[in-house]
């Protein structure tokens, strides 16, 4: 079955783009799928320090359109998973050099080999952009529970639909729920309220995103990480599974919680 | 200082999150449909205009407002018709 492109976009920049590509692209490898990553972010590359393999690179995507390299000399094949690769993008080269035919082109060069071929949009509504959405069979709007990024997200859902690309699938990202409880951060319904897509997952916020960052380790790689468990359920429901949504309260217990309000009191 | 006045005069601000859903809910009706703050205005008045050139209508009740569900969005106005000062029956007022 030929592989499925499914393009990751926010609009906004940092609500988590590239964490949610690596992750879910770890998360669908690790379960048995063919994936490719693609960082459609040229001249700003990211998806490969975040995914660890940034010493790898010998050509990108760049280089594969311009005729230098063929895909598979630009692919870098994840050594823990090997069923895990990525395209990376070139960092001296502007977006004008790739068009969004190209990127049909590459996809549909990919599509045979790979169950999945992820692509992490840029930020913004340009260039970069429509040349992530292309392809897409799928678009994935990355969120914060934050006014800015939902307004910025309200636009990106706009244009796809326009570009019949909709509805775009909602994936909420940095939520803290102690924040929502006290009122003051919007909720999932708020959220869901206002953008009016599917929702594929709500990703707590979790400083072991910036540990699995440092290390170039993806969270999703480890069991005991809560955001990498939403990663992994995110990856299932791709794959048309019903995955529950998972509490966002912290798993500290009652105990613990106890004790932190005496001291915090005295 | 101000949260202090609000609470002897017994008004506490809204959690902040119920009011960034409602701008948010409003910018959003504007980003969508290029529809901005100052032509919504002159679109009010313009459409008391020409009702008015039509029939009676209670200037003071009438209500025009943007309203979002889903991703849908409307211009409902509302607007409270007079009976005609000749014949007909008095107005109850």
């Amino acid at each position: 079955m030929p592989g499925k492109v499914v393009t990751i976009t926010s609009g906004k920049g940092g609500v988590g783009k590239t964490t949610a590509t690596a992750n879910i692209a770890v998360a669908l490898a690790a379960a048995g799928a063919k994936v490719v990553c693609i960082d459609g972010d040229i001249g700003l590359r990211n998806l490969d320090v975040v995914m660890g393999l940034e010493n790898r690179i010998v050509y990108d995507l760049v280089d594969v359109v311009e005729g230098r390299a063929r895909l598979k000399q630009a692919m870098i094949r994840d050594k823990r998973l090997p069923d895990l690769s990525l395209i990376p993008a070139a960092q001296t080269r502007d977006k004008a050099a790739v068009s969004p035919s190209d990127m049909i082109r590459v996809c549909n060069d990919l599509r045979p080999d790979f169950d999945w071929i992820l692509i992490d949009s840029p930020a913004g509504i340009e260039r970069g952009f429509r040349n992530s959405i292309a392809p897409a069979d799928q678009v994935l709007i990355v969120t914060n529970p934050e006014v800015s990024a939902v307004r910025d997200a309200d636009r990106v859902i706009g244009l796809i639909e326009a570009e019949e690309k909709g509805p775009g699938y909602l994936v909420l990202n940095r939520v803290k729920i102690e924040l929502v409880k006290r009122g003051d951060m919007l909720s999932t319904e708020d959220v869901l309220d206002i953008l009016a897509i599917p929702l594929l997952g709500v990703i707590p916020e979790d400083e072991g995103i910036l540990v699995s960052t440092n290390r170039g380790s993806p969270a999703a790689m480890d069991d005991k990480n809560r955001a990498g468990q939403a990663f992994r359920n995110i990856a299932r429901r791709l794959k048309g599974e019903d995955v529950p949504f998972m509490p966002l309260e912290d798993n500290k217990n009652f105990l613990q919680k106890l004790a932190e309000r005496f001291t915090k009191a005295g | 200082m101000s949260s202090f006045f609000d609470r002897l005069f017994g008004r506490t601000p809204p959690p902040s999150a119920r009011t960034a859903k409602e701008r948010l809910q409003l910018v959003l009706i504007h980003d969508r449909t290029d529809l901005s703050p100052a032509i919504l205005e002159t679109l009010k008045d313009e459409i008391i205009a020409v009702i008015s050139r039509h029939v009676d209508i209670d200037r003071e009740g009438v209500e025009i407002n943007l309203t979002q569900s889903q991703r849908e969005n409307r211009l409902v106005a509302n607007i409270p018709l007079l009976d005609a000062p000749s014949g007909g029956r008095k107005r109850r007022k």
